[in-house]
């Protein structure tokens, strides 16, 4: 799996990705610059990481998504390829519009950084194959602005196409509101595009892949990635 | 040239910042507040003097860029 990492100023999740990345595919992730106008030639995955792009002036993302490598990542989606949006990459991602929605403030206004339970929703994607579907993972969040919003018909649409990839839940996989940390529409943790090759989710999934982290739950969602491209290929 | 856009969340969105300011104003005693909803205003500078052509390149400003039409509306303003 060849997989490019998008660098903006303020971003600071570009290496835990990397290493997870090359963790779970042997490959060293590319480094892209936001300057850039096209991807490295062969390009399987490209990796938007999360922290805080221009310091999330204006809006959470929305100088990175107007980027001119970000036309480059349009096109590429457009053709199918896979793209995958973490944190201020799902804000970005949403912001570009290759995401409905957009990503609100914690509705309890705080800044969150912990754990966090999700429920998988299903196992026949891209991004979930390395899962059980109605399995139950623990993955760190860091985010002040997390609240998945859309309007009414985007939301049910979304739920109709099975389109909500990730649910935040409590440990036993219940979803309510108690273990919606951040008020989320649904306790939507993570969704994709309509044709399903572009990912975007609040949590940190690069954050639980070695032992050495205290969990490896993350884990899944890398090695499922390089299982469909080695299943593509 | 000076205008100003004005950017608002669209009515029905929840705007937990306001209600944060809403709690607060009524907390400092400031009567008669009966709701807050926050927003942004970008006061900008224009090279030209063409008054059409201004407001065409600021609502290609908010449409780009500056208001998420998703969740806000804008207002374009000449001053």
């Amino acid at each position: 799996m060849k997989s490019a990492v998008l660098v903006f100023p303020g971003i600071n999740r570009e290496r835990d990705m990397a290493r997870a990345l090359k963790l779970a595919s042997g490959n060293e992730a590319v480094m892209v610059w936001h300057a850039e106008t096209a991807l490295p030639k062969g390009t399987d995955l490209v990796v938007v990481p999360g922290g805080f792009s221009y310091g999330d002036y204006l809006r959470c993302g929305a100088i990175a998504a107007r980027a001119p490598v970000m036309d480059a990542v349009r096109d590429f989606a457009a053709s199918g390829g896979l793209v995958l949006g973490v944190c201020n990459g799902f804000q970005i991602l949403c912001e570009a519009g290759l995401l409905p929605g957009v990503l609100m403030r914690n509705s309890r206004l705080k800044f969150i950084c912990k754990d966090v339970h999700l429920r998988v929703e299903r196992s026949d994607t891209p991004f979930t194959r390395g899962y059980n579907a109605g399995q139950v993972i623990r993955v760190p969040v860091a985010h002040g602005e997390g609240n998945y919003e859309a309007d009414e018909e985007t939301v049910k649409r979304l739920e109709g196409e099975g389109r909500v990839l990730y649910r935040y839940c409590s440990a036993e996989g219940v979803v309510d509101e108690s273990s919606n940390i951040n008020g989320a529409a649904e306790s939507i943790a993570g969704i994709v595009s309509e044709r399903g090759n572009v990912l975007g989710m609040m949590p940190h999934p690069e954050n639980h892949v070695e032992d050495i982290m205290g969990c490896t739950d993350g884990r899944g969602l890398f090695a499922g990635l390089v299982a469909h491209l080695e299943k593509a290929a | 040239m000076k205008a100003r856009v004005t950017v608002t969340l669209k009515s029905g969105i929840l705007d937990p910042q306001g209600k944060a300011i809403e709690g607060a104003l009524k907390s400092l005693g400031v009567d008669g507040v009966a709701s807050v909803r926050q927003g942004k205003v970008f006061d900008i500078e224009l090279s030209g003097s063409d008054k059409a052509k201004a407001e065409a390149a600021l609502k290609d400003a908010a449409d780009k860029l500056l208001a998420n039409t998703v969740i806000e509306n804008y207002r374009v303003e000449l001053l």
